[in-house]
């Protein structure tokens, strides 16, 4: 009985492999094919060559960088107040940063639409720069049961309380506290979230798409309906840049500082 | 006549390069409550584990009323076991988790009810039937699971450090209710523990073992007062050495931190060093009442426990650690008071290392 | 978009601390002993959360209700029924509930070979972090790559035309169909499955399956009395957040069948970009079911893991 469990054990694991192995693998051979007889990178170099493909894919990252840091504004003083001082408000928080888990974002989208259109108080969509940062913000909120999660994580590891009676005590105030104490200790963590904004706010299409920014996502898409093989091309770039990210996060992982617990 | 029920014979265990067990050798009689005791790693678990299937010996045979039980998967051998960590399923009620092996064995279910009720009461929770286990404390989980073992009515009872993680209370007065449960049965008994007290109190038999070796086996009188290893000396009970230097071999005399005297248990012709163990309760306080050897030392420590006072005093190179009861009108020895203390050397053990 | 579980997992499951407040009564007791210092750190966060995600969704659902007047009215509710928006509803509930089945499927039995099928050690590890990630690879991307096998100049597709001579087009088959979407949602439903249902059976005890041996239980019997009922909750809940997770994605969909198959979300897309529908409510009647359907599954799935967790504290 033993022997024929670990042999189907090594059939399921195997069908596995070829189902998500595959698709890598022909994305990969797709990308090299775009000359009939011989695999060149040309597709890949056709790509780099076009300006929207450096525009956009600047656009993204400049786009995500905005929203990692707004999101670690946002999220790291909440977080440590709430850790410290009212844990009576975490279950509100832990609600709200459930909902972007629920509500999709093609909804979130249309909501900003709606909402900050022309003839609202907050008209943001009247300007490239207002939608701009709706488009920012709407990544915050994407990204933000992560950022939340990774950053409570942080805090819950290195004892805050403990380390802001310690510098309390010392005569730092919370300001001081939060920027030279916490803050140092946690950007093993903060980067985790950062990474993670990045790999969403790098293909995302939905938001991008609807409120018309030259965002990578979109260019992807629009590449995909009038190419063939160039798009298999971006595929692979693009796991590439998640994967990285990823992979940064695990690595990270690893550098995370603890305190000693006793 | 005593009546054998389960026999061990050259029981070996190897995990690898690293053998757990070293070739055991036991026999125990029906209804007999075994205790195999020694400290993590020594291969007790090892062992029961072997008994009830869920290791394959790499050597040996395990006879259980005659007829070798190897060849049966854990499922066919009718034997109840009970877990460290309770095992209840956490999805069925009591009534399900103790009518459980019932059920797997065909029983109708009114013959399964009364079953059930039987053996709620037996373990003093009636009425507890529709409880889950997340609702019961650990020692009422403990309970349950003794009494989804018994249902079935196993031929044995094997139990794997059971009281370990349950508080020191409830571990004594539940100790004692499985070995009277266990005399009410008359089911053989395996128990597994690293707790010797708890080992003494309720054993028949008490198997010590020690990296995969088995000690001793005796009664807990035997393992206790005559200890045939250095090993069960100290790991039953507290024990203490004297380093001690024969003077004259014919005579048997040695002599320790300066005192004299003779020690008739010595071996013939022994020579040099040699260790002295005795039990602190061998010792007494001041002059000798029958007892011919007298110490004087030190008092260096002193520990008033209530009804007993334990004393270390020092003797010189060694130190002895010695209970005297309390008495209400004697207050106990002061640190570096000089005392005497007195032994008879009929009480000294002479142990191989 | 697909969730990344382990934030998931480790969201819900993470315990709210006890708070130490003093009740003094009121909706706003929750606020009471704290300083003024502390609403400036917590503040961002608050105005954040409302005005950009809890008002526009809210501001959406309303126009539901509302006609191009503003009047509150519940035609829009009611034109939900016609025959098309009706057919989108249900296209998307199949295939939703298609891939969150084969997802479900596959990966328990995945999951399952990795834990306990006995296979060696690296190989549980490699899986997890592979599903880890690869539970993130939806949306373009995703499209892009299952073109490239299962399109019709697809690895697959052409190596079994001419090493097995057997056309799976020919034969039926295409990528750009209810079929294919499904498949290719699976490929980061399987992992969200697995990384969800890991923990699950690592819960399953290894002493459950001992103590019901010595009782006399067969293997088969263990899976039908202990283990699959202490599985079965997990597996439910988790069901239905695959479903939510399909159901609210559009990217993928969007690149591989476009408007051939008219998901719910690609109906709403359409709707925003130009509004084909011609009826701004109707758009916001199509968001208003979306997010019922969605929240609908996840309060399922947080309720049953809840209860769950109860039983095996």
């Amino acid at each position: 009985m033993k022997r024929s469990t670990k042999f189907w054990a090594w059939v399921v694991f195997a069908l596995g492999v070829l189902y998500f192995l595959l698709p890598l693998i022909a994305t990969i051979q797709f990308s090299l094919s775009i000359r009939r007889d011989r695999l060149t990178f040309d597709a890949y170099s056709n790509v780099f060559l076009q300006p929207e493909f450096q525009q956009t894919l600047t656009y993204s990252l400049l786009v995500g960088v905005a929203a990692i840091i707004i999101g670690l504004l946002i999220v790291v003083p909440a977080a440590y107040f709430v850790r410290l001082r009212a844990p009576q408000l975490r279950p509100i928080i832990e609600f709200v940063t459930l909902l972007p888990l629920i509500v999709p974002p093609i909804i979130l989208v249309f909501g900003y639409i709606r909402l900050y259109s022309s003839s609202s108080i907050l008209p943001l969509t009247n300007s490239s720069l207002g939608t701009n940062i709706l488009l920012t913000l709407g990544y915050v909120a994407l990204a933000m049961p992560y950022m939340y999660r990774a950053v409570d994580t942080g805090l819950r590891t290195i004892d805050v309380q403990t380390l802001t009676e310690a510098a309390n005590i010392l005569g730092a105030n919370t300001v001081t506290i939060i920027v030279r104490v916490i803050f140092p200790n946690i950007i093993v963590a903060a980067l985790s979230g950062a990474f993670l904004t990045l790999a969403i706010v790098v293909g995302e299409f939905t938001m991008a798409s609807l409120l018309n920014r030259p965002a990578f996502g979109v260019y992807m898409q629009n590449v995909g309906a009038n190419r063939a093989y160039e798009p298999a091309a971006l595929a692979v770039i693009s796991f590439i840049i998640t994967w990285a990210a990823m992979g940064m996060i695990q690595l990270l992982a690893r550098f995370a500082p603890k305190t000693q617990r006793t | 006549m005593a009546d054998e029920f389960l026999r061990i014979e050259n029981l070996v265990k190897a995990f690898g390069a690293n053998t757990v067990v070293k070739g055991a050798n036991l026999a125990f009689n029906r209804g007999e409550f075994i205790t195999l005791l020694g400290p993590s790693g020594c291969g007790k678990t090892t062992i029961l584990r072997m008994i009830a299937g869920f290791e394959r010996p790499t050597a040996g045979t395990i006879l259980v009323e005659g007829s070798d039980i190897s060849p049966l998967p854990p499922n066919q051998r009718k034997i109840g076991m009970v877990f460290q960590a309770y095992a209840l399923f956490p999805n069925m009620n009591v009534e399900d988790n103790v009518g459980f092996g019932l059920k797997i064995a065909g029983m109708p279910r009114e013959q399964r009810r009364a079953r059930v009720e039987e053996m709620l009461a037996l373990i003093g929770l009636p009425g507890y039937g529709k409880r889950f286990p997340f609702e019961m404390s650990g020692g009422q989980q403990q309970r349950v699971a003794l009494a989804r073992a018994l249902a079935p009515k196993p031929r044995m009872l094997l139990l794997d450090e059971p009281l370990s993680a349950l508080d020191a209370k409830i571990r004594v007065s539940l100790r004692q209710e499985i070995r009277s449960i266990q005399r009410d049965l008359g089911i053989t008994t395996i128990f597994v523990t690293h707790d010797q007290e708890e080992a003494l109190s309720i054993s028949d038999r008490i198997v010590v073992m020690s990296a995969g070796n088995v000690e001793q086996v005796g009664t807990p009188f035997e393992v206790y007062n005559r200890p045939a290893t250095k090993f069960v000396a100290t790991f039953v009970g507290t024990i203490n050495t004297l380093n001690a230097e024969v003077v004259n071999p014919a005579s048997k005399s040695v002599s320790v931190d300066g005192h004299t005297f003779s020690v008739p248990k010595l071996p013939e012709g022994l020579s040099g060093r040699v260790s002295l163990t005795l039990r602190p309760e061998a010792i007494s306080l001041g002059k000798p009442n029958g007892q011919d050897i007298v110490l004087n030392g030190r008092v260096s420590e002193v520990s008033f426990l209530g009804s007993v006072i334990r004393l270390r005093v020092d003797l010189g190179m060694n130190s002895l650690s010695l209970d005297t009861f309390n008495d209400q009108h004697t207050p106990p020895p002061a640190l570096d008071q000089p005392v005497e203390v007195s032994m008879s050397s009929s009480d000294i053990l002479i142990l191989p290392n | 978009m697909s969730n990344n579980v382990d934030t998931i997992i480790e969201t819900i499951a993470a315990p709210a601390s006890a708070g130490v407040a003093p009740v003094r009564g009121g909706p706003f007791a929750r606020f009471a002993g704290l300083r003024w210092g502390d609403y400036l750190g917590i503040a961002p966060f608050f105005l954040f959360a409302i005005l950009f995600l809890i008002v526009p969704t809210l501001f959406l659902m309303v126009g539901a209700f509302q006609d191009s007047a503003g009047n509150f009215t519940l035609q829009n509710i009611v034109s939900l029924g016609t025959p098309e928006i009706f057919s989108s509803f249900w296209i998307s509930i199949r295939v939703s509930a298609a891939s969150a089945a084969m997802g479900a499927a596959f990966g328990l039995i995945l999951a399952f070979a990795v834990i306990r099928g006995r296979l060696p050690e690296a190989i549980r590890s490699t899986v997890l972090t592979f599903s880890g990630v690869a539970s993130n690879f939806a949306g373009i991307p995703l499209a892009f790559a299952f073109i490239a096998t299962l399109g019709r100049l697809g690895i697959i597709t052409l190596g079994l035309r001419y090493a097995a001579h057997f056309d799976i087009y020919r034969a039926g088959f295409n990528l750009f169909s209810f079929w294919g979407l499904t498949l290719t949602y699976c490929y980061f439903q399987i992992p969200l499955m697995v990384l969800i249902i890991a923990p699950a059976i690592d819960g399953l005890k290894q002493e459950w399956g001992e103590a019901a041996a010595t009782l006399g239980a067969s293997t088969p019997q263990f899976w039908r009395y202990v283990g699959l009922p202490v599985l079965w909750p997990n597996l439910l809940g988790t069901l239905s957040l695959l479903f939510a997770n399909a159901f609210g994605a559009i990217a993928t969909a969007y690149a591989l069948t476009g408007s051939t198959l008219n998901i719910v979300p690609i109906v709403l897309y359409a709707q925003i970009r130009g509004d084909v529908l011609n009826n701004p409510g109707l758009g916001a009647a199509l968001a208003l079911g979306m997010v019922v359907i969605t929240a609908l599954a996840n309060v399922i799935y947080l309720v049953v893991r809840t209860r769950a967790e109860r039983w095996l504290k």
